[in-house]
C-alpha cells in the first residue's frame, strides 16, 4: 500500500514534468496518434509526449519491459491511469495492437512472434486492424469462410473480411481463417497475421449512416502468408478469438466514459437547451429520462470499478460479462436523450447553421447504433449471459 | 475495498444466510400469517439474532456494540431479504439504532443502546402521515408545557408500530406543515396514556400500524437532539434506512430470480425445457445485467454510510430508486415465468412479489428518489 503511494507520487511528478500542456485535454479524433507506416502526429507536442511515454514503456504499461512495455503490475497501471486522468493527459498511442492483439500474443504467441510484433506495436511502428466478421458471417462468427490453404511453405488465403475498422490506414491485420473445411465449424479455425502490403490484399471503405467510413471491407485474393505467421496451434484459433472478444467487449463497454468527441454530456446539454422552472427541468418526461440515464451510468461506473477490485482481489463474478451489453445500450440511450434534449438543433447534418458540437452529436447518435451490433450484438451478449452465467439449457 | 467483501464480511454473511434459512425461512412467515400471530414475528428468535449481534452491528463497543460498520449490517439485511424473515431488524436494528446513535445525548445512548443490543428494547419510527413518503409533511404537534411537552396527531405506516416497546415520533415544534425546519424527535413508550395503536394488515404479512396521539405527555428528557432541529439528523437516519431497504430488496430480488432460473431448468413445455426458449433466456439475461449493476450500487451505498457521508443523500436515492425498479421487475417476471403455479398462494414466489411492493413504498418510491436525485444534481 505504502509502495503504491510512493509510486503515485513519482508518477504524478513525472507527468507534471513531462506531459506537455497541449496534451492535457481530451484529444479529438483528428488529434489522436495511431502510429503505423502512414501515421502522423497532430503536432510537435504530440510527438514529444508519445516519445517520452514510449521511453518509459508506458504506451503499454502492463507489458513486460522486454517487449517495450512498462512492466507495471495491475495496481501500478491503475495508478498511472488515474494520474493521467487527473490531469486529462491524452493517450499517447491509440492502438488496436495494444488493446487487442498484444494480449493475445502475450498469451498464445511464440517468443519470436512476441519479439517481432510487440515491440513494433509499443513503438507505434505498425498499425493493426482486426479481421473477424465476413459478409456472410455476422453474429454467427464461427461460420466464417475465408480459407487459408496449406501450400507447404506458406498458406494461400482467399476470401473477404468486413467491418475491418480502419483497415485502409492499417499495416497488418490479424485474422480468423478456416484451415480445416471438414471440421465442425469452431474446430477448423486458425489465427493468422497478415501483412497488408502483400500482393492480393485490397481494402474498400464502407460509408455508414453516420456519414463516416471508418469500417472497411478487406479482400484476400490468392494472398501468400508465411507459415510463421500462425499464432497458437493450427485449428485452435477459436479460443484465441474468444479471449480477444472478451477484451473487445470490455473496451466497448468503456468507450462512453472517455468519448473524445465534441458531444456534450446530457446534463450539460439540458442546461443549454431546456427550460428550467424553480431549478428543475420543466419537461417532466425529459427530466425523468435524464435521471434514468444518469443513474444507469453511475451504476455502470460503479460496476466497472467493482470489476477492477474483483480482478485485483482474485474474485470471480459475472459482472465483466454484462458490461458490453450494459455499456453500449446506455450509449444508445444517451444519444437518443441528447437528440431529444436538443430538438431540431440536434438534427443538423452539416453546415454553418449548427455548432460543431451539435453536428457531432448527430453523427455519434448514428454511430451509437453500430455499438450494439459490432463486437457481438446485444442479442449475442444476452445469449452468452444466458448460457455462461445463468447456465440455462441450450436447445 | 468497498466493492469486494473482506473475509470477516463474507463470514458474517454466510452465518446470517445459514441461520435465516434454517430458522426463519419463508415458511416461517407463512405460519405467522396463517396463525394471525399477534406480534407478527417470533420474539425468542429475535433474542437469538441479538445474541448473534445483529441488533448491535453498527453500535460502538462502548454501548455493547460490535462496531462492525453499516456495510456489515447491510449484508445481514440482504440475507433477511432472501428469506423474507419478519423481525425487528429493520425498525430497531437499522432505524432505531441509527436514530439514537445520531441524535441521542450521552445519557440516552448509555441507557438505550445496551438494551437495544441485547434485544430488550425494540423501537419503531413514527414518521409518515400520508400514503406517500413525505418526510417533512408533519402535522403531529409537540407543544411545550411548564414541565415537558404534549404530543397530538396521527401517524400511518409505522413499521413495527404495534409491537415496539418505544416509538420514535417525528413531531412538529414549529414551522409550516411541509417545512423541514421545526421538527423534533421524541421517544414515547407505546403504552403511554393517550397512545392508540391500530395494527394494519398489509400485503406482505409484515408488521405496520397506524398510531394516534391524544394529549400524550412527553418529559423533556425524552427529546432526542435539539427541539425543532431534528430535520438534518432525520434525513441521515432515513438515508441509512433507504440504503438498508435497498439491501433487503437486493436479497429479495436475488432469491426470487434464483428460484425462477431454477424453474426454467426443470419445467418442460412443447417437449423442451422452457429455459431453452430464447424469449425467456433474453429476459432472464437482462435481469442478470440489472442485478450486477444493482449489486455494485448497494455495496457502494453501504460503504458510503461508513466512509463518505457527504455522498450519502445521492447514494441513498440512487440505491432506493434502482432497487425499487429491480425488485418490481424481478418479482413480476418471476410470477410470469412460473406460469399458472406462480399465481398460487402455495408457491412462495407470491410472498416475494407482495413484500417487494411494500418495500418499494418504504422511505420513498421510485418517483420520490428520482426527483431527489435530480434535485441533488441540480436539474
Amino acid at each position: 500500500m505504502e509502495q503504491l503511494e510512493t509510486f503515485r507520487t513519482e508518477v504524478r511528478q513525472w507527468l507534471q514534468d513531462n506531459c506537455p500542456e497541449s496534451q492535457r485535454s481530451p484529444a479529438l479524433p483528428e488529434e489522436q496518434y495511431w502510429g503505423g507506416r502512414s501515421g502522423s502526429f497532430a503536432g510537435e507536442d504530440a510527438r514529444l509526449w508519445f516519445e517520452r511515454m514510449h521511453a518509459r514503456g508506458w504506451t503499454a504499461p502492463e507489458w513486460p519491459e522486454a517487449y517495450g512495455g512498462g512492466g507495471l503490475n495491475p495496481q501500478q497501471a491503475r495508478v498511472l491511469k488515474e494520474e493521467m486522468k487527473r490531469i486529462n493527459a491524452r493517450t499517447p498511442l491509440y492502438s488496436l495492437g495494444i488493446w487487442m492483439l498484444g494480449p493475445a500474443l502475450l498469451e498464445y504467441g511464440n517468443e519470436e512472434q512476441k519479439l517481432r510484433h510487440l515491440k513494433a506495436i509499443t513503438g507505434g511502428e505498425i498499425r493493426w486492424c482486426q479481421g473477424y466478421s465476413e459478409p456472410g458471417s455476422g453474429s454467427d462468427l464461427a461460420s466464417l469462410q475465408t480459407r487459408a490453404e496449406d501450400m507447404g511453405d506458406h498458406y494461400l488465403v482467399n476470401g473477404s473480411k468486413i467491418w475491418t475498422t480502419n483497415a485502409d490506414k492499417s499495416d497488418w491485420i490479424f485474422c480468423l481463417v478456416r484451415t480445416d473445411p471438414g471440421a465442425k465449424k469452431q474446430e477448423g479455425i486458425s489465427f493468422l497475421l497478415i501483412d497488408m502490403a502483400t500482393e492480393g490484399v485490397s481494402v474498400t471503405p464502407i460509408e455508414l449512416i453516420s456519414g463516416e467510413s471508418e469500417f472497411c471491407q478487406t479482400f484476400f485474393d490468392n494472398v501468400r502468408v508465411p507459415k510463421e505467421n500462425l499464432v497458437g496451434e493450427l485449428n485452435k484459433g477459436w479460443s484465441i478469438a474468444k479471449a480477444l472478444l472478451v477484451h473487445e467487449r470490455k473496451l466497448m463497454s468503456e468507450m462512453g466514459s472517455e468519448s473524445p468527441r465534441l458531444q456534450v454530456p446530457p446534463t450539460a446539454a439540458a442546461r443549454d437547451y431546456l427550460d428550467f422552472v424553480d431549478g428543475k427541468i420543466a419537461d417532466a418526461q425529459l427530466r425523468s429520462d435524464l435521471v434514468d440515464y444518469e443513474m444507469q451510468m453511475q451504476a455502470i461506473g460503479l460496476t466497472h470499478f467493482r470489476c477492477f477490485e474483483e480482478k485485483a482481489a482474485g474474485v470471480q463474478s459475472a459482472a465483466p460479462l454484462v458490461m458490453k451489453y450494459a455499456g453500449t445500450e446506455a450509449e444508445k440511450i444517451k444519444s437518443e436523450l441528447l437528440l431529444a434534449i436538443m430538438g431540431t438543433r440536434g438534427l443538423g447534418w452539416e453546415g454553418e447553421s449548427f455548432s460543431a458540437a451539435e453536428l457531432d452529436t448527430l453523427r455519434l447518435w448514428a454511430m451509437s447504433k453500430a455499438m450494439t451490433i459490432a463486437g457481438g450484438t446485444s442479442e449475442v451478449q444476452l445469449n452468452v449471459i444466458a448460457k455462461n452465467v445463468l447456465q440455462l439449457p441450450q436447445g | 475495498m468497498a466493492l469486494v467483501l473482506n473475509e470477516e464480511q463474507r463470514l458474517l454473511q454466510d452465518t446470517a444466510r445459514e441461520f435465516l434459512q434454517q430458522r426463519a425461512p419463508v415458511e416461517a412467515l407463512r405460519k405467522l400469517r396463517d396463525s394471525r400471530d399477534a406480534t407478527g414475528y417470533d420474539p425468542s428468535l429475535w433474542r437469538e439474532m441479538c445474541e448473534l449481534g445483529w441488533a448491535s452491528i453498527i453500535l460502538p463497543e462502548a454501548y455493547g456494540g460490535l462496531e462492525f460498520g453499516f456495510a456489515g449490517l447491510g449484508l445481514v439485511v440482504e440475507e433477511s431479504g432472501r428469506t423474507l424473515s419478519a423481525s425487528p431488524l429493520f425498525a430497531t436494528g437499522v432505524l432505531g439504532a441509527s436514530a439514537i446513535l445520531l441524535a441521542g445525548n450521552e445519557t440516552q445512548k448509555e441507557t438505550l443502546l445496551p438494551q437495544l443490543a441485547v434485544g430488550e428494547l425494540t423501537l419503531a419510527l413514527a414518521l409518515e402521515e400520508h400514503h406517500h413518503h413525505r418526510p417533512t409533511h408533519v402535522e403531529t404537534r409537540l407543544a411545550a408545557e411548564a414541565d415537558g411537552y404534549t404530543l397530538n396527531g396521527e401517524k400511518c405506516f409505522v413499521l413495527d408500530g404495534h409491537s415496539a416497546d418505544q416509538l420514535l415520533v417525528v413531531a412538529r415544534s414549529s414551522g409550516e406543515p411541509d417545512s423541514s425546519n421545526g421538527l423534533t424527535l421524541v421517544l414515547v413508550p407505546r403504552d403511554s396514556a393517550g397512545v392508540r395503536c391500530t395494527r394494519t394488515v398489509m400485503a406482505d404479512s409484515r408488521n405496520a400500524a397506524n398510531l394516534q396521539f391524544d394529549q400524550v405527555r412527553v418529559p423533556a428528557e425524552a427529546v432526542l437532539g435539539r427541539v425543532g432541529e431534528a430535520g438534518p439528523l432525520l434525513e441521515q437516519v432515513l438515508d441509512r434506512g433507504r440504503i438498508a431497504m435497498a439491501a433487503e430488496m437486493l436479497g429479495l430480488a436475488k432469491e426470487s430470480f434464483a428460484r425462477t432460473v431454477a424453474y426454467l431448468k426443470e419445467r418442460e413445455q412443447f417437449g423442451a425445457l422452457i429455459g431453452t426458449f430464447q424469449a425467456l433466456q433474453h429476459r432472464a439475461a437482462q435481469i442478470q445485467v440489472e442485478l450486477e449493476l444493482c449489486q455494485s450500487v448497494v455495496l457502494q451505498a453501504l460503504s458510503t454510510v461508513d466512509e463518505q457521508p457527504q455522498q450519502l443523500p445521492l447514494m441513498a436515492s440512487l440505491a432506493k430508486a434502482k432497487l425499487n425498479e429491480l425488485a418490481k421487475r424481478v418479482t413480476n417476471e418471476a410470477v410470469q415465468m412460473h406460469g399458472g403455479i406462480g399465481v398460487t398462494d402455495e408457491l412462495e414466489i407470491g410472498f416475494f412479489l407482495k413484500r417487494a411492493r411494500v418495500a418499494m413504498q418504504i422511505l420513498g418510491d421510485t418517483g420520490y428518489h428520482k426527483d431527489r436525485y435530480a434535485r441533488l444534481c441540480g436539474y
